[in-house]
């Protein structure tokens, strides 16, 4: 199946000041259709830019990108308003019309999309039931929480039934709670509606917790992309790992070392847990054979892409050759890093 | 000290008639327009939705010669403009006509200055919703700066009033006219004094209309 967005080495360069920017260089890009995909990179890598250029509110330098089956960088105007109706989109700061109701927000796209009187209404109730705002339906944006705008933002995105949604940092505004329930309602815009998702975000809960697969953006350039269990369960570029260390503390540093040092005196070594390679199993297995004892002293787990992935660190007490050897067997399964004195 | 309020009365009257119809209809037409050339200020310059940068220069500079020129002077240095338009350069009409072009200059800085406080994620968010330029400023940069906007017309209006008492000087007739002519050159006070009053009461009463209209539209 084709995908419904494609970055085929695109180059997006700033030419509005004396010095050019460029803040996209040779991307290559497949989102399939009806996947959560998530861009995650730190503030200036260029992610904000990169999903502006899918529904063209910036012109693509060079390169092709193909939105739905057309080149978005040969399109005229007016073929960009058609392509930008069916494609929603949703803002950190919200971007509510201040003037108008929750009503009236949800109302401005289906009449900038030419609705007729009757459906817009219709559609408006629909939508506010689908977010769970219908009771603030005539309340002013100025009214309403963080969370409760983020929602008539997503309703308002969804207005005119686009294919695509492109959330650019939709929760960096919000508290870790009101994240939880926007991000929720993502999932179920994903799954319910079928539309295909691109969230931009800086923040790892954010891709671990909904995105099916990931682009890892540094200074323009694309890092990585594939899978998000994948991609993080092996990360290949120093940026990656940073984002993984993130959301996982796996090792012990500073303080929290010192004081496993104090009770533990054995050797310690953190290893990688990753859904499937059964670490628990080969682990009770080969410690009673290499005649090895072990603690678990530090760790964490969590779900990246519904699937679980962390580090546990071990102490383990026996024979200097004996632990060498479990080290080794280990090392066979999954990473085995050891903790230097 | 006393005037002869049954002549003068019905001076009196024409003139609260004739600064009213100079304020509304420089009000109404300059309003409008300096309107416009506001919304091409806003929307012209970088990063605009109509970014084209010589019509904002030309725009911009043109603005700013015509805008800091004293009315006095104004009214008196476009006479072979009010001539060729007007027929005139003395009397209401022609007085009037120098109201508008020199309110159309003062408003456009003003509503100029209010649409740079709209959000420009908001003016995004339109666009990304496939909004022409055309809708979003008919739409939304109007409705979105209303209360400010409506704020910079009362003070405009405060100002044009205060413009045709000047414009008295090229016989424009009202209250500013009234006062000089029967009050000051007179040395009657009393009668500079009730068309102070009167231009004062006016004024109040539009700054009041004013600030009621812009609470309604910030809700506040």
């Amino acid at each position: 199946m084709a995908p419904i967005i494609e970055f085929k080495n695109v180059t997006k360069t700033f030419t509005e000041s004396s010095t050019p920017v460029t803040a996209l260089e040779n991307i290559d890009l497949r989102i399939e259709s009806g996947e959560i995909f998530g861009v995650i990179g730190y503030s200036g890598a260029g992610k904000s830019t990169l999903v502006r250029l899918i529904n063209a509110l910036e012109p693509v330098t060079s390169g092709e990108l193909i939105v739905d089956g057309a080149d978005v960088a040969g399109m005229r105007e007016r073929e960009l308003r058609t392509l930008r109706a069916g494609i929603g989109m949703v803002f950190q700061q919200f971007n509510l019309l201040r003037s108008r109701t929750v009503f009236g927000n949800v109302d401005y796209a289906l009449r900038t999309a030419g609705w007729d009187k009757q459906r817009r209404r219709d559609r408006i109730e629909e939508l506010l039931n689908f977010v769970g705002i219908v009771d603030k339906a005539w309340h002013y944006p100025d009214q309403l929480s963080g969370g409760q705008k983020q929602r008539v933002g997503i309703a308002r995105a969804l207005a005119t039934n686009p294919k695509i949604l492109l959330a650019d940092e939709s929760t960096s505004a919000l508290d870790p709670e009101t994240t939880g329930d926007v991000l929720r309602l993502l999932k179920r815009v994903n799954a319910e509606l079928g539309v295909t998702i691109v969230v931009i975000t800086h923040e790892m809960d954010v891709v671990r917790e909904i995105a099916d697969s990931v682009a890892v953006l540094d200074a323009g350039g694309l890092v990585e992309t594939g899978p998000v269990f994948e991609v993080f369960s092996r990360p290949q570029s120093p940026t990656t790992r940073r984002f993984v260390e993130t959301v996982l503390r796996d090792q012990p540093e500073g303080l929290d070392l010192e004081r496993i040092r104090e009770r533990h005196t054995g050797r310690l070594v953190t290893a990688r847990v990753r859904e499937g390679d059964r670490l628990g199993s080969v682990l009770s297995e080969a410690v009673g054979r290499h005649n090895v004892r072990f603690d678990i002293v530090y760790g964490g787990i969590q779900a990246f892409g519904g699937r679980s992935l962390g580090g546990l660190t071990l102490e383990l007490r026996g024979a200097d050759a004996d632990v060498d050897a479990l080290i080794a067997e280990l090392a066979t399964t999954t990473e085995i890093e050891e903790l230097s004195v | 000290m006393n005037a002869d309020w049954g002549t003068l009365g019905p001076t009196f009257l024409t003139a609260i008639g004739q600064t009213l119809w100079m304020v509304l209809v420089t009000m109404l037409i300059g309003g409008l327009l300096g309107l416009v050339l506001g919304i091409l200020l806003y929307t012209t310059r970088r990063g605009g939705l109509l970014a084209n940068r010589v019509v904002f220069t030309v725009l911009n500079v043109l603005v700013n010669i015509i805008r800091p020129i004293p009315f006095i002077i104004f009214i008196t240095a476009i006479g072979p403009l009010t001539i060729a338009v007007v027929g005139t350069q003395l009397g209401t009409t022609a007085a009037t006509f120098a109201l508008i072009l020199a309110a159309i200059f003062g408003i456009s800085r003003i509503v100029e200055q209010n649409l740079v406080t709209i959000d420009p994620g908001v003016i995004e968010a339109a666009r990304a919703m496939g909004a022409s330029p055309m809708r979003i400023i008919r739409t939304l940069l109007v409705p979105e700066a209303l209360g400010p906007l409506i704020l910079g017309y009362t003070f405009i209006f405060v100002a044009v009033v205060d413009m045709t008492a000047v414009a008295g000087a090229v016989g424009a007739g009202g209250l500013g006219d009234f006062a000089i002519t029967y009050g000051y050159h007179r040395f009657n006070w009393v009668v500079t004094g009730i068309a102070v009053v009167t231009i004062i009461v006016l004024v109040q009463a539009a700054q009041f209309l004013g600030n009621w209209l812009a609470r309604k539209a910030l809700r506040r």
